[in-house]
This record gives structure tokens, sequence and C-alpha cells, in this order.
């Protein structure tokens, strides 16, 4: 393959050396011994000695968009990079820009995060592509917040193999050994086909290890002599066939063994975190809650519960502490659900369970986990672990309740319940109170944001994308699209490219997209705004614009009082002000609606109202509000 | 931050009968900006998400707060006197006393959505 190439160069740098050499005015003689239009008319009648072969009609690159046609695929996230140049061409041209469809992206960090929050949405990957060395440098920390979250995304980063074939300069720049070796620790895996079967057989493979829970990002690398290079005509290439996955669910004795404890329990808890992935997971665990007459306490990973559900019990208050049985359902921080922990200057922690509680985890994290980055968190020493797929272990472990119950146990559940619907009712009408506190304050509060957002937006079909904290407590989440986590890894910038994948994801289905937008998110890469804008993704973003890094604020002040030195230097490094950023002329700098800076709360439902209905048309829409810290 | 509260509202208790000192309200105010106060407890001490508590109106007694500037026994980092004075601190307590009461969660149709 490289000898194409190498035959392309040296007849290219033969006819240049020529041309250098070759003096004006023999030039001009040479054209005057033939009549004016001799040269056309030589190169096209003269039989020519050595035809070099310049087009192809069939690049492998072609039959890699079969295969990645076959993963059915809707887009593809990628800012536009030399390495896989053959494949982004097959796919625009011989693809037809089709499932997948090429989104324009202005940095490879956004190319993942949108890719992120795409598949929380749709429940399946799409693909990014990119340069495997600068490109994956730029995409490794949304990697990273995807690899944490349990999100399959699907990545294919261009890479020139052979050193020969390269061209001199950038593309030795651009090339690697080992692309994935930057990003090993954070995909599930990853792999280097060097021909074309190869790389057909690795690409389902790679889907099938994605869409396997645990979920996460898998890598594969398109070498460049590959894409470009044709196909042969004695080439046998087939596309192997997608299996059908059925997630791990959770041995059948330890599911047992677990329905009893929960059916003899007198203070069961809940607490789902990434538990539901789907709609029907939505529903399993309402069933199971329901079933036993449970409370639930949402971590928010994923839509797990219905926020105004009776049993939805996430503000509950000393329901771990008198808890005998709590069971995590992909609960990413088991021992920070059930341990206190002091930040000052000397670390301490407690348990706040009482002795004798059982824990109980059902995650497929035990499935798989890695060494070098410590997302795992600490080893929380459950009675009983089960390795396996909550959401695919809830039917047989609802089953095995229903199995249990008797009549006396079905009235203590009864009575449990309507305990619980109490308390539900009494939760929610305490966060309205609490919201009234600072209701009419500049900067504006976030309870005022939030519940000025949802007045707008409440009897549409919506779809917060990103933002959470006041809408958990305030809003009326039901359906499983309505909330989908937050990044993972915490990594920043994560915020408004993944609410941008999952505003493409929603737009199919016509539901409104709303995301709450850190200001200092939105200025990791704000080149989000402009590929909304021009690829015509209706999302609304309401800026928390409370102009710092707060979060780092608040560490900052730790340390600072911590050393006694005072804290009104703590914004130096640390706050996003002087010159105040205005996003709304940002955002129309993109082509984007903007409005704002809002920070009198009386001008918010109106300028909010004006935005939906420019998304309600079809674009995005952003709309700057000055707030309150939190 | 429940703990936090409840350790909070004991201390209130025991310290109850401490008179609170006078304090300018107008100078707490800027105080609670410049000392930073608001980053976890909101510019009206109306408390954060996931951060500071509520504090106003209605501040527990003055001398609970102070113990538990000094010498926090949450999450809080402690503001010991070489950082925050005395007379700061009733400055401040001045502020969240001077808070007004909210308008009524009913009486605001959008919160009842």
């Amino acid at each position: 393959m490289a000898s194409n190439r190498r035959k392309f160069l040296k007849s290219a740098v033969t006819g240049a050396a020529l041309a250098a050499g070759h003096p004006a005015g023999a030039q001009q003689q040479a054209q005057a011994t033939r009549p004016a239009n001799a040269p056309l008319l030589a190169r096209e009648t003269d039989p020519p000695a050595n035809v070099e072969v310049l087009t192809a009609d069939r690049p492998g690159s072609d039959f890699m968009v079969d295969v990645l046609k076959s993963l059915g695929f809707e887009y593809l996230f990628a800012n536009p990079g030399s390495s896989f140049r053959g494949l982004h061409e097959s796919i625009i041209n011989y693809g037809g820009n089709t499932s997948p469809e090429f989104i324009t992206c202005c940095h490879e960090e956004s190319s993942i995060a949108m890719a992120h929050g795409y598949a929380k949405i749709e429940g399946k990957p799409a693909l990014v592509m990119a340069h495997g060395t600068v490109g994956l440098q730029h995409a490794s920390m949304a990697i990273y917040n995807a690899y944490c979250d349990h999100a399959p995304v699907y990545i294919v980063v261009g890479n020139s193999i052979d050193a020969i074939s390269r061209r001199p300069g950038v593309e030795w720049a651009h090339s690697v050994q080992d692309a994935a070796s930057g990003v090993r620790d954070f995909v599930k895996w990853d792999d280097l086909p060097i021909s074309l079967p190869h790389f057909a057989e690795s690409a389902v493979r790679a889907y099938k290890i994605a869409m396997t829970p645990p979920m996460m990002p898998v890598l594969l690398v398109a070498d460049g002599d590959l894409q470009e290079t044709p196909v042969s005509p004695k080439a046998r290439l087939e596309i192997p066939k997608l299996s059908r996955l059925a997630p791990p669910q959770g041995d059948i004795s330890a599911v047992n063994e677990l329905a009893k404890m929960l059916v003899a329990a007198e203070n069961p808890v809940l607490i789902a975190d990434r538990c539901a992935r789907t709609e029907a997971g939505l529903k399993l665990l309402v069933e199971l809650a329901e079933t036993l007459q449970a409370p639930v306490m949402n971590q928010n990973g994923r839509m797990n519960f219905p926020s105004r559900h009776p049993l939805n019990q996430s503000d509950g208050r000393g329901l771990i502490a008198n808890a005998d049985l709590i069971v995590g359902l992909e609960v990413w921080d088991f021992w920070g659900t059930i341990n206190s922990y002091r930040d000052q200057l000397e670390r301490t922690s407690k348990p706040i369970t009482k002795p004798g509680v059982k824990l109980v985890s059902i995650t497929s994290t035990d499935l798989f986990t890695k060494s070098n980055y410590q997302d795992f968190q600490r080893y929380a020493g459950v009675d009983l672990a089960i390795a396996a797929d909550a959401e695919a272990t809830l039917p047989s472990l609802i089953e095995a309740c229903r199995k249990l119950i008797t009549a006396d146990r079905k009235r203590v559940f009864e009575d449990r319940g309507k305990k619980f619907a109490a308390a539900h009712q009494q939760a929610l009408e305490r966060a309205r109170t609490e919201a009234t506190y600072g209701w009419d304050a500049s900067p504006i509060s976030t309870a005022r944001m939030a519940a000025e957002l949802y007045a707008v937006i409440k009897d549409k079909d919506w779809s917060l994308v990103s933002g959470g904290g006041w809408p958990q407590r305030l809003w009326n989440f039901d359906k499983y699209y309505q909330t989908i986590g937050g990044s993972g890894g915490a990594g920043v910038g994560y915020g408004a490219p993944a609410s941008l994948g999952a505003a493409i994801a929603n737009k199919k289905h016509g539901r409104l997209s709303v995301t709450i937008q850190n200001d200092g998110d939105l200025m990791y890469a704000p080149g989000v705004l402009w590929t909304s804008a021009h690829h015509h993704i209706p999302l609304l973003s309401v800026m928390h614009n409370n102009r710092a890094y707060h979060q780092e604020i608040m560490h900052l002040q730790r340390m600072a009082n911590r050393h006694q030195r005072g804290i009104t230097r703590a914004g130096i490094g640390t706050r996003i002000e002087d010159p105040n950023i205005d996003y709304a002329t940002v955002a129309r700098g993109m082509g984007v609606y903007g409005e704002g800076p809002i920070s009198d709360p009386k001008d918010l439902g109106p300028a909010l109202r004006r935005a939906v209905a420019v998304v309600e048309k079809g674009e995005p829409a952003l709309v700057d509000v000055v707030t309150q810290p939190r | 931050m429940l703990r936090l509260l409840m350790l909070a509202s004991l201390a209130c208790l025991a310290y109850a009968q401490a008179p609170a000192p006078s304090g300018n309200a107008q100078k707490g105010k800027q105080l609670f900006q410049s000392y930073g106060c608001y980053q976890c407890h909101g510019r009206e001490a109306q408390g954060g998400t996931g951060t500071g508590p509520r504090l106003a109106p209605k501040p527990i007694a003055f001398s609970a707060v102070t113990k538990y500037v000094r010498q926090p026994t949450g999450q809080m980092p402690p503001y010991t006197a070489k950082v925050v004075s005395d007379q700061d601190l009733a400055d401040i307590y001045a502020f969240l006393s001077a808070q007004p009461q909210p308008p009524s969660a009913k009486s605001i149709a959008i919160l009842n959505n």
C-alpha cells in the first residue's frame, strides 16, 4: 500500500524539479515549435510511457463507511483532520452524509462531549473522529468524563502507521506509534486494524464492547493508507453481524437472597445513581419501590425515579441513619453515601449508618475496573455485592420479592408507603419555602431562575439536558429523557457540548431541550454555540452566570482560612470578571439568538418566553442570567 | 449539611441567653461580601444549593454564630479572630438580623407548579 504513495511522491518531486530547472527561454522555444494547442493535443493522444494511476473508484475508506453504516450511527461529531481525510470524504460523498451525518465541531473535547450527551438520551453511541495525536489529546478529558459516567462513545482516530508513506513535515508530527496509549486507561477497548477485514471485525467488536454494561468509550485507529488505498477487486470483504446484546443480570441465588432481605427489612432504602439507562429502567425502579413501598433516594446520575413520586425521598432526612437495609443501584460512591467526611486540617470520617445495617450493591462497575485512574472510589465493604447491570437485574428482583410478600408484610408496606407519601409532600413544601428566600435578590437566586424557567417550559415536552440542584427539588420529572445526569469525571467543559449532543438527539423527537449552563464551563469551548447555529440544533441555554469558578473559590477560601491569611484575595485566579463576559453578545456573534445579561428577576420570565419561541422554531437561543453563586 | 444545622441549633439553645452586641448592618452587608460568606450562603444569606445553609432572616444566637465560626464542627472553614474580628462578626450579625422575611411560597404562583 505504501508503494502507490511512494510512486506518486517520486513523480511529483521529479516533475517539480524539472519545472524548477527549466529555463524560461527554453520553454518559450519549445512552445514556438508547436501549434498553440499542441501540448493539449499531445497529452490527449500520445501513448503515455508510464501511466501514473491518480484516481481510485473504491478506496478503503468507502468500505469503512459501509462498516460504520452497518452499526447505525446517526451522527459523526468531528473537527476535520487530515489523518482521516479519506474517511471524511467517503462519509460525505460515498455515504451521502447521512447515517452518519457530519456535525462540525470546533474542538475535539466538544466532539466527545456531544457524543456523550447524545448517548445518554438516545441509548446508543455516536461516532467521533479525530487526529490520533493532536485531536485525541484535545479529546482526552472528555473521554475520561464519558468513561467515568459509563457512557458509550465510539471513537475513530486517523494515524499514519507506515513511516515511509508519511508526507514530510506535519504528517510526522501527527503520527504516533500507539495512538490509543494516551487514553487507554480510560477507554474500555481499542484496536489498530491493519487490514480492511480486520477493521470490519474490530469495528463491530468495539460496538459490542461499548454497549455491554458498563458502557464506556471505545477507540479504533484508522490507518491513513488503509483509508486511501483502493480496495482490490479480488478482496473478499464482509461485515460481521452485530449480535443482539443482553446485559448481564445478577446471579439468581444472590437476587433471591436480596429479595428476602428486602421483604423482611423494616426500613429499607433504595439508592439509585446510574440505575435507569432506559425508559424501561425508570418504570422498573418505580415497580420495585411500589412493590415494597420502599423509599428511593435518587442521586441523579440518570433519570432513575420520578421527582414527584410519593416514594421519592431524595431529600429524606435520617433515612440512611435509620435504615436496616441499604441497596445501592449503580451507585458510583457507595462509601461516600454511607459515611460523613470532614474536610478540615485533619481529615476525618465516620459512618452515618446504624450498627448492623445490611448493605447490598448491584453494579456493573464490579465487572470492569481499571487501575490507574481512581474513579472507582473508596472500598465500601458491602455485605452482598451483585456484579451485574442493575436495570437488567430489576425484573428478576421484583419477581422474587413478589413471591415472598405475605398479606402481613403487605399491610406493613402499605403503612410505610403512607408515611413516606406524607414525608414527600412535606419535602416539596419545604423546598418551595426555601426557594422564597432571596426571591427578589439581584443577582438572581438560582431557585428563582429554576422556578421562572419551569414556568415557561412545564407544559411542553421538555428535557433538561444539563444542570441540577433546584430543578430536582421543584420540577416534576417523570419521563426518562428529562434529565441525564452529570459529567462523570467532573471535568469542566462537559456541560455545553454534552447539552448540545443531547439536544440533537432530542431534535427528531420534537422535544424542547433546555440546559442550565455554567459560565466557566461554556468558556472552555464556546465554539459549540457556532455548531448549534450552523446545524440548527434547537437548545435553550440559560446561563448560570456567577462570574466565577465558584467551586474553586470555596476551596481557596478553605485554604486561606486554614492558614489564617484572610480570604479577600481568594478571587485571584478564580473569578471570571473584569471584564464581565457578555454571553448574549458572544452567542449572537456565533449566530445564536442571545438575550441578557439579566440581573433583575422581573425581566427573566419574559426573556425566557422569547427565547423558547426561537427554540421552538428549531434554532438555538441563549439567555444570560447573572446569578447568585449557588 | 443536616448535621451542621443540628449542631448549630444545639449551640443556639446553649447560647441563647447571651445578648447580641450592637453592629452596623450596612457595614455587615459589605463584610458579608468581602469575607466571601456569600459564596456558600448566598448574597442575602438565603443559603446555597449543596454549599452553606440559610443564615437569615432570624439568625441563631450571636454567641452560637461566633462559636461556630471560630471552631466549626462541620465542613465550614474556620474564621479565626485573626481573620474576622469580633466587631466584624457583630456587624455581619446585624446584617443577618436585618434581612426581611420573604413572601410565602403559596403567594408565588410559579412556585406552585
